[in-house]
């Protein structure tokens, strides 16, 4: 049969962000897809040259819109081992409770953008009705909506009273009840379900073989997040993570709306053990990094991996970022064959593709 | 088949999520990193905020007591606002207005401190305490 190339994106209606997918398409079915990325690359990498170490915090809450706070809660823990300082343990909790938050804003903007990419805007106006709230009790803690600049080097720069905490309590209890009432139309709906069952399968093989991380990952049945690897305070927390074994769209919708729940619990647990004390460790002004070391956290989208290396400057002399959705395309490579065209950007989103993140 | 329609029956009934923008505004929250202001009058132009700036907005030119701010190069993340040693930064709750042209904020302070801070190195004066201010205000810089 004669082979037609289309082009999908890197403009499209359901992409938040540009990456261009060369598609040969055979009547409606799709043969192969090659990817083309470098549409908003920034170079935020060779900022390391110019700035210090203090300030590549701000620079690196910058390379992901949706989960700055992971990617300098990353940073700040790669620097402090460096540095042989620790953060204090109240620190560690602050941290993963607001790691947890943007978590929870993350996934929610994903299940909406989701539910946009099958054409259920009602549902995609919920979730997005949900996260707003979640903005605010990050605005309300923090400072910020988005880019919270919380992390220094050594600690964190607010603390949260015990009023504000039994304020954030009660926001997360409205969250999560109005997330469960979304549960039936999300996970059961007939048509939310004839859009994503069987589309875009990945075996639990070709998810281990092709390096795919997080939700798309565990989606395929492979239980890995790097949370288990009991960075900051996750081994106190008794973190499990969610697995499902479909390999689906629906699958890995499914993982991630369980996830929203389980970082719920996960807050309420870290504010349950949080201990009182310091939240900042004073670092001297004439330490600095020296050395080299590699530092992974998970992100919404799966594992984040940053490489440090230093020589006691006050810049470093190399950051090297690795995020999740730069592991997560050879995947969707594999997913899109013999898919109809209609459901390439149902498959596509289900990566949840950061291309800010994988391009710098 | 008919899961939404249970939400769309309530969100019918309950009260709405928007609001009617520039009309009806939100009171903003407490702690917000809003609007960065400096109190010129308490500046002693050591510029420690301008080297510690992430986005380099800063500008402090000691000779002359200036204070140049670059409003839309600033991302508002309050790292000057917590090593000011004379407290004379702060931010607003409330978030800077759209303007329909670029502008530098330049302020012109007095004179307030002696020589003996010019040729400090900006760094180390972040780990002393908050200098006291004992000249009076209108002192001459001596050179």
């Amino acid at each position: 049969m004669r082979k037609t190339v289309i082009p999908f994106g890197p403009q499209h209606p359901v992409l938040p962000e540009p990456i261009h997918l060369k598609l040969t398409v055979e009547d409606e079915r799709i043969v192969e897809a090659v990817p083309a990325l470098g549409y908003v690359h920034r170079g935020l990498e060779r900022l390391v040259d110019v700035r210090d170490f203090h300030q590549m915090i701000q620079v690196v809450e910058r390379v992901c819109g949706i989960c700055s706070m992971i990617h300098a809660h990353c940073y700040c823990m790669g620097i402090e081992e460096l540095m042989a300082v620790e953060a204090p343990p109240r620190a560690q909790f602050l941290r993963v409770i607001w790691s947890e938050v943007h978590r929870i804003q993350s996934h929610l903007l994903w299940l909406g953008l989701f539910a946009d990419s099958f054409g259920f805007e009602s549902l995609f106006m919920q979730f997005w009705r949900i996260r707003e709230r979640i903005m605010d009790i990050s605005e309300t803690t923090t400072g910020n909506r988005v880019i919270v600049s919380v992390n220094v080097i050594g600690g964190v720069r607010r603390d949260l009273d015990a009023e504000q905490l039994r304020w954030l309590l009660t926001q997360l209890d409205w969250v999560e009840e109005e997330v469960r009432r979304l549960e039936a139309t999300m996970l059961e709906d007939y048509t939310v379900k004839r859009r994503t069952v069987g589309k875009g399968v990945l075996t639990r093989e070709q998810a281990y073989e092709l390096g795919a991380v997080g939700p798309t990952a565990r989606g395929s049945g492979v239980s890995q997040d790097a949370r288990q690897t009991r960075y900051a305070v996750y081994g106190e927390l008794h973190f499990e993570p969610v697995v499902e074994t479909d390999g689906d769209c629906y699958a890995r919708s499914k993982v991630r709306f369980r996830e929203t729940l389980a970082s719920i619990e996960l807050i309420r647990r870290a504010i349950q053990r949080m201990p009182a004390g310091e939240v900042r460790t004073k670092i001297k002004g004439k330490d600095n990094p020296r050395g080299e070391t590699v530092c992974r956290v998970e992100q919404p989208r799966g594992e984040l991996l940053y490489y440090f290396k230093g020589s006691g400057e006050k810049t470093l002399d190399r950051v090297r970022i690795r995020t999740p959705t730069f592991a997560n395309i050879p995947p969707l490579l594999v997913m899109l064959p013999g898919m109809y065209l209609s459901d390439v950007p149902v498959v596509t989103l289900s990566i949840d593709p950061c291309i800010s993140c994988t391009e710098r | 088949m008919f899961k939404m329609t249970s939400n769309i029956m309530r969100n019918l009934v309950v009260k709405k999520s928007t609001r009617r923008y520039p009309v009806e505004v939100r009171e903003p929250f407490d702690k917000v990193r809003g609007e960065l202001v400096n109190d010129i009058d308490r500046c002693i132009f050591c510029g420690t905020c301008a080297v510690k700036c992430p986005s380099q907005c800063i500008e402090v030119d000691k000779q002359a007591y200036k204070w140049n701010y670059d409003p839309f190069a600033c991302v508002y993340c309050g790292v000057c606002v917590d090593i000011c040693p004379a407290k004379s930064l702060y931010q607003k709750t409330q978030y800077r207005k759209p303007v329909g042209e670029r502008l530098t904020i330049s302020m012109q302070g007095k004179p307030r401190k002696k020589a003996k801070i010019k040729d400090k190195d900006p760094d180390q004066e972040t780990e002393k305490e908050p200098r006291e201010e004992k000249e009076t205000p209108g002192d001459p810089p001596a050179t």
